[in-house]
């Protein structure tokens, strides 16, 4: 928690110089500082003191039981494959509202945003209603011999669903900048549509597309609303994280909770740290934008 | 060269509103088919339902207290960041954005903790009878931090973008501070400031998780629309469920209409978020 103090400090020190024109510096930051740290940064601070409130041995019992491990292990493992799924088809979809036109074009970009704009619970009920036994996609699945709803899959499901807007929206403007010129003059150097594809526009793509892996796979390790319904939450099976941090604060056992909530914490900052890390490389070895 | 090219764009078409088709217009689609399945008469009567009315209440009140203290907020952050150059500001946008990367479920939790009854101020609270957790106070908290970042991060980029020159010119011709943002920032920002409103405000009625660690979960009392849809499920009411569900899938599409209508307004909505961020960042 450095930094914002370290902010103030600048603040100070910014007040002495006498070239600002703009009044409001200290009201405005100051509130923005006071208001950061009332509604997000002291509640967040709470959880890790609390963590550490119960001892390091209970904190090691707790996320070290057969039960977290595999709920983290599902919550870490099925948003791993569903942003994977959504940067293959994040890119189809980007790529064809950028590059083509057909009818109705607008309306599906508007639609690319729906994930952000319909509740979590209302998706989960809907896809649960889609991929049950009875349902519409799930009685056609049902005699391929797929089962998706209740099952880790219907987890994946929900997961792509919710991340999809995440890698599109990325994506788009790195593609609506994309000099069409380059793929053109990798075409009369000789290239293939294939090796200008491979050669010429994915290096150039490549920090946005872990960009919006990164988001959309953050968003859906904390996920709880969509998946709950769809997951059929057997607990080993198909109880992911979240769920399992409802579960242990209904029993009131806030340690437990709190625990896993360290763990999720602390691996979901890492992993976007380490992205951001890999995602500076690739900007600064392509020397893209 | 040319024919190629153009069976490849058929198929890429094809696969892209394949999948568009299957992960987001048909989960739309059941919704509204299975909310009407047991007819007009049906669908009325589990909207008019009085705890289901409670809920609608509920979650407007909710988004009219959370939105507006995020829109000051984000005013205000908006200023200090896009005006003024300060040490520290990079690590301050981060901080800004630390809820997106927060699950709904902590985002609940880290309240339990403060204001439950095993809290910090837990104690505190019930000596004054105030309820915090499981109660309206609660709700509007979590939802508060949920949306925290919406408005700010909207408004960032736009702010960013239209630079300081107009306040110095008001300024200088011997407006006040106050004058200045009332009458010249305000209305530069006014597209901006609408569109970060509309999606808080999506996501402050939607809100699940958060909200159902800290509600309680009492009908009629402490269930919002979100929450009700999840008892309704539970119980096999599906129709009901789906009824409500539908109300909140149109404000869904409503935010989506508003959303494309500020995009048509202001087309430096639609990307500046991220670029300028990064711009603010570097």
């Amino acid at each position: 928690m450095a930094k914002p103090v370290e902010a103030i400090e600048s603040n100070k020190r910014a007040r002495r110089r006498p070239q600002r024109v703009l009044p409001g510096f200290g009201l405005t930051l100051g509130y923005t500082m006071v208001y950061l740290s009332l509604v997000v940064l002291i509640p967040l601070s709470a959880v890790f003191l609390r963590s550490l409130g119960s001892g390091l041995g209970h904190f090691w019992e707790v996320v070290s039981a057969p039960r977290v491990l595999a709920s983290l292990q599902l919550s870490f493992g099925a948003s791993l494959i569903a942003a994977s799924i959504n940067v293959v088809f994040g890119l189809i979809v980007s790529w064809v509202l950028v590059r083509y036109t057909f009818p109705f074009k607008r309306l599906v970009d508007a639609m690319v945003d729906l994930p952000f704009a319909l509740p979590t619970a209302v998706a989960g009920i809907a896809l649960t209603a889609l991929y049950a036994p009875n349902g519409w996609l799930g009685k056609w699945l049902m005699s391929l011999g797929i089962k998706v709803a209740f099952t880790p899959l219907g987890i994946v499901v929900a997961l792509t669903f919710i991340g999809l807007p995440f890698v599109v929206r990325t994506l788009q403007p790195v593609l609506e900048d994309l000099d069409k010129e380059v793929e053109q003059a990798a075409a009369t150097l000789g290239a293939s549509s294939a090796q200008a594809f491979a050669r010429v526009i994915l290096p150039a793509l490549w920090p946005a597309l872990l960009t919006g892996f990164a988001l959309a796979f953050a968003r859906a390790v904390g996920e709880y609303g969509s998946v709950i319904f769809i997951a059929g939450n057997m607990p080993m099976k198909s109880e992911i994280a979240p769920l399992l941090i409802v579960t242990k604060l209904e029993q009131y056992d806030y340690a437990g909770a709190t625990a896993i909530a360290v763990v999720m914490l602390v691996l979901s900052f890492t992993i976007m740290l380490g992205i951001n890390a890999l995602q500076h490389w690739a900007l600064t070895r392509h020397g893209g934008r | 060269m040319k024919r190629p090219l153009h069976s490849s764009r058929v198929l890429l078409i094809a696969v892209a509103l394949t999948f568009l088709g299957l992960f987001l217009l048909l989960p739309l689609l059941v919704v509204f088919a299975q909310a009407l399945s047991k007819g007009v008469v049906a669908y009325a009567g589990a909207i008019a339902d009085p705890t289901a009315w409670a809920a609608i209440k509920l979650t407007l009140l909710v988004a009219a207290i959370a939105v507006p203290c995020n829109l000051v907020f984000g005013v205000a952050a908006a200023w200090a960041i896009t005006k003024f150059e300060f040490r520290g500001k990079s690590a301050l946008i981060t901080l800004i954005d630390l809820p997106f990367a927060v699950s709904p479920v902590i985002a609940g939790l880290v309240f339990i903790l403060l204001f439950g009854s095993h809290g910090w101020f837990g104690g505190l609270l019930r000596e004054h009878h105030i309820r915090v957790v499981f109660a309206v106070p609660g709700i509007v908290l979590a939802t508060i931090f949920v949306t925290f970042p919406f408005i700010a991060r909207e408004l960032i980029p736009v702010m960013q973008s239209q630079g300081k020159d107009d306040e110095q010119t008001a300024l200088s011709l011997g407006a006040t501070g106050w004058q200045t943002f009332w009458r010249v920032t305000l209305p530069n920002i006014r597209w901006g400031l609408l569109y970060g409103v509309l999606l808080a405000n999506a996501r402050a009625m939607g809100e699940f998780g958060a909200v159902s660690v800290v509600s309680g979960h009492i009908r009629g009392l402490t269930n919002t629309m979100p929450l009700h849809v999840e008892i309704l499920y539970n119980e096999y009411n599906y129709t009901a469920a789906f009824a409500v569900a539908s109300l909140l899938a149109l404000l869904a599409l409503l935010t989506l209409a508003g959303k494309s209508f500020l995009e048509w307004r202001q087309p430096e909505l639609r990307h500046a978020a991220r670029q300028s961020l990064d711009r603010t960042r570097s």
